[in-house]
């Protein structure tokens, strides 16, 4: 249907060969939650733990040599992925460490600032001063800017949702004003699908001069994303989510943000010298970098970023924009089910939450996995986001590059399999 | 592992017709949980009557499992002194640990041994599990049980 191929992206995929549920092939639809892995992306760390592994960035033996080799390698391969410099690239244990870093460098600039150190003001908060969200974030890109604002003073402000998951930006001007320091918001809601004038928006903060921040976790591993494009001073995403290992985050920043921020987690590895009563630190991005590296899970992301450039990202996304567009139409005509979220194929990514009339979402998901069909269940940790159109919980498709239209297909039957168990009138 | 295995007839009959279901006016302890991986609420109520018996008042949202559990609580403490009632959650709680292999006592558990299908789905026990564990909490909000552990030399 697009220039993906989908049989052959499936043979290098080992899970996919698994059966699960009394031997029922595996058809794997939870992939806003975490990706599967190639085997390359598996090979890759392997290979380097059997060859090259070393501490990273310390000790001058070859293999410290080769690893710090390997580390510095994967980060000009997600740099050159994203648009962005190398020395822009910050690596993170995940996406959540990514804006805790970022919302930390508020918090802790207006602790130093009480006591005397020469901090950038644009990250010194107080009473009076905002902070802004949107209604549909991800807990992850929500609670630290509760607790930012909770350690400062500062206000949390949120740009709220229409009935059909968008953004209502016709009050923006007045959210995003004279008082907003910061404001961070998710390019591609997880729950909803929505993807956001997140272009729009950062000029809207830098306007009033404000820090941009923007959460990209689901929208890079499914779209052509620039970073510099975005106009933002922050961007945020996991590995995990684009067929990288579990255990490695992204941070991109401007030079200029990245210079003015001060570190976040503290100790070897991101200084510049150190003495008993004070230390000074590295430039970025090594000055948020503390610690002996995560070297393996950065080879394999390098690997899965050759493994997704090679495919393109334009094909990518539109093999995904037919996915959606399909899901749409198939699961919106079943009778009592509501989609959560864009019901038109616009603006929007594969994520689709769901919800069937009579039937608990655990329940929904209970028989689709036991039709060895994987979907997420619950409020995908954006419990106000499922608060705000009335739901306890929904159901959530994520489909990506290994999933085709038959998949799609046995999801349907699923749900109409759920109602016929539980005895819900379709 | 069938389905049917996971949800019993006697589950989805206690879904669909709770029993008991409503809050009490001036109940002694009252305890709200959620799981937070999923979102599903119960309020506990409890309270005692005249002659001793645990009275039981609750609310909630959440999945068939959650909820039917919460209906079968009702319907094996209403009424029963308490130090009973704490004999029945403790057998309910070792059967959800079970990993489905118990072969539970009808005359402890009543409806509630429908539920030892559910002890093979982890992802289900904290379902099964969240009004059992609100009523503990409710008692010793309502100082009808001391602290766990409190009593121990």
């Amino acid at each position: 249907m697009t220039g993906i191929d989908v049989e052959s992206i499936r043979s290098d995929f080992p899970i996919l060969k698994r059966r699960v549920r009394d031997d029922k092939p595996l058809i794997y639809l939870d992939n806003a939650a975490t990706s599967q892995k190639p085997v390359e992306v598996l090979d890759a760390e392997r290979t380097y733990y059997e060859t090259s592994n070393a501490a990273a960035h310390r000790g001058a033996h070859q293999l410290a040599e080769e690893a710090t080799e390997a580390y510095e390698l994967a980060r000009a391969q997600v740099a050159g992925f994203v648009g962005a410099d190398a020395s822009n690239i910050v690596f993170t244990k995940n996406a959540t460490e990514s804006l805790n870093l970022a919302a930390y460098a508020f918090a802790n600039a207006t602790a130093l600032s009480r006591w005397g150190t020469s901090v950038d003001p644009r990250f010194v908060l107080q009473p009076g001063d905002s902070v802004v969200v949107t209604e549909m974030e991800h807990h992850a890109n929500l609670v630290p800017w509760q607790e930012v604002c909770a350690k400062t003073g500062a206000s949390l402000r949120w740009v709220p949702l229409t009935d059909d998951g968008r953004l209502e930006l016709a009050g923006l001007d007045g959210i995003i004003d004279a008082s907003t320091k910061v404001v961070s918001v998710v390019h591609q809601s997880n729950i909803l699908g929505t993807i956001n004038p997140v272009v729009e928006i950062m000029a809207k903060a830098h306007a009033v001069g404000a820090v941009g921040v923007v959460d990209a976790c689901q929208s890079i591993p499914h779209l052509p994303v620039d970073v510099s494009a975005l106009g933002a001073d922050l961007v945020a995403w996991s590995g995990h989510k684009m067929l990288g290992p579990t255990g490695i985050g992204l941070l991109y920043g401007t030079a200029e943000i990245l210079d003015a921020m001060p570190p976040f987690l503290t100790g070897g590895s991101m200084i510049a010298t150190v003495e008993m009563e004070r230390s000074t630190y590295a430039a970025a991005p090594q000055k948020f970098e503390a610690g002996v590296p995560m070297v393996a899970q950065a080879v394999g992301l390098g690997a899965a970023v050759n493994y997704l450039e090679r495919l393109g990202m334009a094909q990518v996304a539109a093999h995904e924009q037919v996915l959606t567009a399909y899901s749409l139409m198939a699961i919106g005509k079943i009778p009592g089910v509501r989609i959560i979220g864009p019901r038109a194929a616009v603006d929007r990514g594969s994520a689709i939450s769901f919800v069937v009339a009579g039937i608990h979402p655990h329940d929904v998901g209970q028989v689709l996995d036991n039709m060895g069909i994987a979907v997420r269940v619950g409020h995908h940790c954006a419990w106000p986001t499922c608060r705000r159109f009335g739901v306890p919980a929904t159901t959530r498709i994520s489909p990506y590059i290994y999933n085709d239209l038959n998949d799609i297909d046995a999801l349907v039957e699923g749900i109409v399999e759920a109602q016929r168990f539980f005895k819900v009138a379709s | 592992m069938s389905l049917e295995s996971l949800y019993q007839d006697i589950i989805l009959d206690h879904y669909k017709y709770p029993r008991g279901r409503g809050l009490m006016e001036s109940p002694l302890g009252t305890a709200f949980h959620v799981n937070p991986t999923c979102g599903d609420e119960i309020d506990m109520q409890v309270a005692t009557s005249e002659d001793g018996g645990l009275l039981i008042g609750y609310e909630g949202t959440g999945c068939s499992i959650s909820q039917a559990s919460a209906s079968v609580l009702y319907e094996l403490v209403q009424g029963r002194p308490v130090a009973d009632a704490e004999g029945i959650r403790l057998a309910f709680v070792d059967l959800m640990h079970s990993k489905g292999h118990a072969d539970p006592d009808e005359e402890v558990l009543g409806d509630a041994i429908a539920f030892v299908g559910v002890a093979k789905y982890p992802a289900r026990i904290k379902c099964a599990l969240l009004p059992w564990m609100a009523l503990q909490d409710a008692e010793i909000k309502g100082g009808l049980m001391s602290e766990p552990g409190s009593d121990q030399e």
